[in-house]
């Protein structure tokens, strides 16, 4: 015979349960939903645009994006009066970027500098991330071409139109460390199909650095730096130093900037600088990046 | 043991059970969708992934969504969402906590509309404030049906709209939830 007294106990306690339950839930209900689903953050807004001054950025335009960008440099500012500091002359060029996919970007551009015309791919082969997938770095690639349109200096020779095409290469690793800081390299290969003089050489191999400091949410302090051995480039060339702010405005980036590169494509900013920053030889500047959505991408599915 | 004894076992065991049942409804994907009406632009985003916990006995809901899993049409829009405007970094979650009124009026048998007033605490960007809005339920075979919508002002969660933008974002902004809530078996 089992003891009334102790099954009324056991019992009491065990119909109070549900309520001890109940008790243990106070803290909070979703818990009861168990751990989220890892999910995988990317980084995103390292830089505010696909440039950094004349140099791509590890960010790509987004899919279906269309991002006109009008860019220009003007004289050297040690030009004087006469000249407003440089503001009477002006090198120009007009760019249209677009993003086919998130990590795949080409664009067209146009120079005023030796008339050339330029176009590019910039692919994105690794992306940084937190969370699930954990990655460090950003890699991208970038292959541009040039096409120098000015009219032959020696008409009467056999010219080959191949002789006006430019090529260069470049790996950009990057990584966003913090809110406010990014910083990234850029090794880099440009490949000249003709060269002024049999000194010069066809392809020039170059370092490059470049970074990012937000000031506040919308500037930013950017500055970037390409390194080229001396005996590398063409005799009075210069290694690429630039410095600006990026101000953005909900659909526009204004990029402010001095550099002492007057090209704007990598195959003239690397290779084709003549300024010395020492001399004030420096080139204030400016683009303006203006983003459209020409087509909208699906949402991807949430997976839960 | 005495019949009486188990009996009273049997009993107990059944409330146990009972009392353990289907009281909590819950979901992993609500949908929540704010629209933003401006003078010079329209703004919309979406979110399917809010959690939810409501509790039929005590009438508590719990609801947290993710900042960054907001869709825009815009990706650039959506990135400064993130960026300048929620700073999804620092915070990112909004979550409410709070009761839903007189719950236990809610006829899960009616597979009709039930209105009813819930009131908590909203927490956006870290800032809590008290919000109060009319809920409508609708039990029905597939789960039950939840939806709302409340206004917030942007604010009154320090989220800072600059001077050159004024006029693309509005100073109320139209929060719509819809949840198909499911029981939630343990």
């Amino acid at each position: 015979m089992i003891n009334p007294l102790k099954l009324g106990a056991a019992l009491l306690i065990f119909c109070a349960s549900p309520a001890l339950h109940a008790q243990e839930e106070e803290e909070s209900l979703l818990d009861l939903l168990g751990d989220e689903d890892p999910k995988t953050e990317y980084a995103t807004a390292s830089f505010k645009t696909t440039r950094i001054v004349n140099s791509h950025s590890l960010e790509n335009t987004h899919h279906g994006v269309l991002d006109v960008k009008i860019s220009h440099r003007f004289g050297f500012i040690n030009s004087g009066v006469y000249e407003i500091f440089g503001l009477d002359q002006a090198s120009i060029r007009l760019g249209l970027d677009y993003g086919v996919t998130d990590w795949l970007m080409v664009g067209l551009g146009r120079s005023s500098f030796e008339k050339t015309y330029d176009g590019f791919v910039k692919a994105r082969i690794l992306r940084q991330s937190s969370g699930e997938r954990k990655m460090p770095i950003t890699l991208s690639w970038l292959s541009t071409m040039t096409i120098n349109t000015l009219r032959w200096a020696y008409p009467e020779r056999v010219n080959f139109s191949t002789s006006r095409y430019a090529y260069a290469h470049q790996l950009i690793v990057g990584r966003k460390f913090s809110e406010g800081f990014t910083l990234q390299l850029m090794p880099s290969v440009v490949h000249r199909n003709l060269v002024a003089t049999a000194d010069d050489a066809h392809d020039i191999f170059a370092m490059g650095a470049g970074g990012r400091l937000k000031l506040t949410k919308r500037i930013a302090l950017n500055a970037e730096y390409y390194y080229a051995h001396p005996n590398q480039l063409d005799a009075g060339r210069r290694n690429s130093l630039s410095i600006g702010f990026d101000i953005e405005t909900g659909g526009h980036v204004f990029q402010l900037h001095f550099s002492n590169s007057t090209h704007m494509v990598e195959k003239g900013f690397i290779t084709e600088t003549t300024g010395n920053w020492l001399d004030g030889d420096i080139h204030f500047g400016f683009n303006i990046s203006r983003v459209f959505t020409v087509h909208r991408p699906k949402p991807k599915p949430v997976n839960y | 043991m005495n019949i009486k004894a188990a009996i009273s076992l049997l009993i107990c065991l059944g409330l146990h059970a009972w009392g353990m049942a289907q009281d909590k409804y819950f979901t992993r994907k609500g949908e929540v969708d704010f629209f933003s009406s401006a003078p010079l632009e329209d703004i919309r985003a979406e979110n399917n992934g809010a959690m939810c916990v409501l509790d039929l006995n005590s009438g508590k809901v719990e609801v947290s969504l993710l900042i960054a899993s907001f869709s825009f049409k815009k990706a650039l829009m959506q990135e400064h969402f993130n960026e300048n405007y929620m700073e999804s970094g620092k915070h990112p979650k909004a979550t409410f906590k709070g009761v839903v009124e007189d719950i236990e009026k809610l006829d899960l048998k009616k597979q009709e509309t039930q209105t009813f007033e819930a009131k908590g605490v909203l927490s956006i960007k870290g800032v809590e404030r008290e919000v109060s809005t009319s809920v409508t339920m609708k039990p029905g075979k597939a789960g039950m049906e939840v939806q709302t919508t409340f206004i917030v002002k942007p604010e009154d969660h320090d989220i800072k709209i600059p001077a050159v933008v004024r006029d693309n974002i509005a100073r109320e902004i139209e929060v719509n939830v819809n949840m198909n809530l499911q029981p939630l078996e343990r």
